[in-house]
This record gives C-alpha cells, structure tokens and sequence, in this order.
C-alpha cells in the first residue's frame, strides 16, 4: 500500500506553480499518470524515489515512512525500495548491457533473473556491447530491464516505451503485466500515451494544474489502433469539423461530420481511431 | 653528469601525482556536487596557485613549517616530520602547489556527466562511495587523464616553490630545475643544456602521448 500526500513549489515555463499530490495506491495495482510536458510529472517521481525533496508531506510505502516533513525523515534513496526507469534512460557508459543489470542485482540476488531479462528484451546478441553500441529503442529495453531486476516495493516507469516500435511494445506491456503480478509490485507508468496507460493500468490520472484527477477509460481504449489525447482546437469547416488533439508533444488533426462531433468539446480527452487522423503521426 | 637531479625530479612527480589523486578527488567531489554558499571561497582557494607567484606559496611554508613555528615545531616533536628543506616538504608543496590542476579537470568531468547517472546508481542501493568509483569515475578518463598528466609535468616543472622550500641539497631537494639554474650559475653550460634537453624532450613527448590518447578516448568510446 501506497500513500502519498506532497506539496512542492516547481518552477515552469510560466512562473512558479503548486504541485500538491494526493494518492493513494493499493498493493499490487498499476497506476498510470498522463500529462503535458512540464506538468511535473518527472519531478513527482523524483520526489518518490527521494532524488528531490518535497517541500513537506508525507510518502508511506507498506508501512515505513519514507518522507515525513513534520517528524523531518526523509530517507535516502538506497533506504527506500523504490526504482525509477528514468526518462533519459541512465544508463552507465562504461558498463556492458549485462554489466548495467548485474550493478542493479542486490548482493544475495539471483542471477537467472538476468539471463531471463536479457532474453525478454532479446539482447541476447548484444549483451556484451557497451552502451552507446545502443539504439535507443534498445537502451530504453536495458533501462526498462534494469529498472526491474531488483523487484522493488514501488516501481515508477517515466516514459518507459516511447521509443520502441510497436511490435517490442506489445510484448513489453505484456512483460511489465506480468512481472508486476508475479512479484506483486506497485507500480506507477507514467507516459503521455493515454492510451497504453488505459491498457496496462487499473487506474489512470491525469496530473494538470498541479494535481491528479481520475481519468475514466474509453471503451474502445483497448483497441491498438487508436490514439487517446485532448482536444485543443475544434475548427468549423462546413459540413465538417476539424479537430485538434494534443498527443505527447504533437499536435494531431482529424476530420469529421459536424453532428457527430456536437458533443466533443476542448479540454475533453478523445479517443480516436487511428485510421481516422489527417496525418501520419508515426 | 650526475642523474641524480632527473632522477628526484622523477621521483618527485610521481610521488605528488600519485598522492594528489586520492587528495582531489574528494575535494573535486564535493565542490562538483556542493551548491553551498561558501563553494567560491574554496574553489578560489584551490586556484589560488595557478594565479600567485610560486616564490609566495614557498616563503609562507617556509615560515610555517620552520622548526621554530608552531607548526613546525609540533611536527618535528610529534611525528619527528621536518618538512623544510626535505624531500616531505617538497612532496608537500609539490601536492599544494599542483591541486589546481589537478582537481579542475576532476571536477570538471564530474560536473558534464548527468546527475541522473549518479541518482540512477543510488537508486540501485549503491553508496556514494561505491557509485563514484564504480560509476562517476570510470565515466571521466579523459579528464582523470588530463589531471594525471598535468600535475605530473607540473610538477616536473616545478621551481620556485622548491627552491624556497627545499634550497638545494644534492639528492635530497636538488631538483632538476633548480640543478639548471645552479649549473647556469657557476658557467656550466654544457651540463645545464642536457638537463635542458632531457626535461623538454621528456615533457613534450608526455604531452603528445595524452593528446593523442586524449582524442582517442573521445572519437572511440570502445577503449573505455
């Protein structure tokens, strides 16, 4: 069980804003966190593996207090068992791709958890490659891989498939699925693709102004071949209606009859088949 | 001619560069990691040899660690350690005398690789301890590299300084620098100029040696 309630003063594009984070997460869930770049959502997961203080709170993970600003306890990162899979991945330039995961593996850890691991991500061959050998679909499959192997209580994932195509995807969803039920981790996805968060997680919210606010799945969010993002923009372009979504960082355009899209209003989040967008977003 | 000032010198240099790595890289570790108020006033300290004349540094170790200053005094009584006019005293302020070169490159290094490489390792449950020498380090030869060879021909270079402090005792603090200038001195020439011509050999094939390992390192990451 996972409880956590944190205020820190970010700084944005814009000036200074209140990040105030509320959350509480049952063992053994996955939850998904989606948002626009610069909402601070890396600085939340900072915040949880103890790189960066909140300014005061508290983080309860199974029971220890992990930051407590009124009993001033704030544990280092080594004491939490927490892992972050960060954004830019981290990987150690001067180690192998096998070195990588066995620096990860705890002193009386088993090391066939690393044979599998290379294995699931299919680096077999490159193993023994140093890091910058690499793509980058590649490294974010170490990443991923090393953020696992020690199993930690809480597992945060920033970004974790952005850069895998969509074969390798499916596959790693499935992998983290399964892992976190096998080892009973609680994890938290984070990514700015709703709709893989709808599909691996059991609950999924948005963090905008500052917050977390609960965001109900599509029906159709499991289909593969859609794109879930907000709309920005509705155009009118008689009898049809153009509509903007925002998806990551990109801006996507699509098409439709003005009486379908009556009800599609901004600040909505849409799901959309992919079929269906003006352009290739790929 | 007499090897016995090549050979100290030699001696000399390795011995401070090598004591003046395990030196640096704490120091080089804090300041590449401290956001503390007070961190200009160390980094200027350090840097203080790259600016001040040599002949200052070695008249202030000169006056403290005489055997009639406090210092001095406690040293020679307690650890029997005489630092003036010694071959310790110059492995001293050899070791003052060369920080700078040696713990700009480190902190420098430090500095340009990202904090999450070193989060990243903290998160595994390694130490500070452990994630410098495992993952910090092993990340910055070319700079590693940089300070070695700096502080090593540095201190081959070395001259004021250890004149003050060291006068000119045949194998104990006669350097060949300061051989040089006594064989000038006294109109030998001829000896003068091969001490001359080993030193400037022997530097700048160091140099060559480092520039082109130096530019391996960062074209071939595959050496590392």
């Amino acid at each position: 069980m996972v409880d956590i309630d944190i205020h820190k003063i970010l700084k944005g594009k814009s000036g200074n804003f209140n990040l105030n984070i509320k959350l509480h997460i049952e063992k053994g869930k996955i939850i998904g966190i989606y948002g626009a770049s610069g909402e601070g959502k890396t600085s939340l997961a900072k915040m949880l593996c103890g790189i960066l203080m909140p300014d005061q709170g508290k983080i309860i993970v199974a029971d220890q207090v992990w930051y407590d600003s009124e009993k001033k306890i704030n544990l280092k990162p080594q004491k939490r068992s927490a892992n972050l899979m960060f954004q830019d991945y981290a990987l150690f330039p001067n180690m192998s791709v096998r070195k990588n995961l066995e620096f990860a593996l705890q002193k009386n850890g088993d090391s066939k958890i690393i044979e599998d691991i290379i294995s699931i991500i299919e680096l077999e061959n490159l193993q023994h490659s140093k890091i910058h050998k690499l793509s980058g679909g590649q490294q974010q499959r170490v990443a991923l891989a090393r953020a696992m192997v020690n199993m930690p209580r809480l597992l945060i994932l920033d970004e974790p498939l952005s850069a895998i195509d969509e074969e390798m995807r499916i596959k790693l969803q499935d992998y983290i699925l399964k892992t976190h039920k096998a080892y009973h981790l609680t994890t938290i996805l984070i990514s700015h693709n709703i709709s893989e968060l709808h599909k691996i997680a059991d609950s999924v919210y948005e963090l905008e102004n500052g917050s977390l606010h609960q965001v109900k799945a599509k029906s159709n969010s499991d289909n593969n071949t859609s794109v879930s993002g907000k709309v920005v923009k509705k155009t009118l372009k008689p009898p049809f209606v153009e509509i903007t979504i925002i998806y990551g960082n990109t801006h996507l355009n699509f098409t439709t009859r003005a009486e379908k899209a009556a009800n599609i209003n901004e600040g909505q989040i849409v799901t959309i088949p992919e079929d269906m967008l003006n352009t290739d977003f790929k | 001619m007499d090897w016995g000032p090549l050979l100290l010198t030699l001696k000399l240099a390795l011995l401070t560069t090598f004591l003046l790595f395990f030196v640096s890289v704490p120091i080089a570790y804090s300041l590449a990691y401290s956001r503390g108020k007070l961190k200009p006033v160390f980094e200027a300290l350090i840097s203080l040899p790259l600016v001040l004349p040599p002949t200052v540094l070695g008249f202030y170790l000169l006056i403290s660690f005489s055997p009639s200053s406090v210092i001095g005094e406690f040293l020679n009584d307690w650890i029997g350690l005489q630092l003036v006019f010694s071959f310790e005293g110059l492995v001293f302020a050899s070791i003052l005398y060369s920080l700078p070169f040696m713990v700009q490159p480190l902190q420098a290094g430090l500095s340009s690789l990202p904090q999450n490489l070193k989060h990243a390792s903290n998160l595994l449950g390694k130490s500070d301890f452990v994630t410098l020498f495992k993952v910090l380090l092993p990340n910055i030869k070319p700079s590693i590299l940089t300070g070695i060879v700096l502080s090593f021909t540095h201190t081959i270079g070395e001259f004021g300084v250890v004149l003050m402090i060291g006068g000119n005792i045949p194998d104990k603090t006669r350097v060949a620098s300061v051989a040089i200038f006594e064989e000038v001195e006294s109109l030998n020439y001829e000896t003068a100029h091969y001490y001359s011509a080993i030193l400037l050999l022997v530097t700048f094939i160091i140099l060559v040696f480092t520039f082109t390992l130096n530019r391996r390192l960062q074209k071939n990451n595959s050496l590392w």
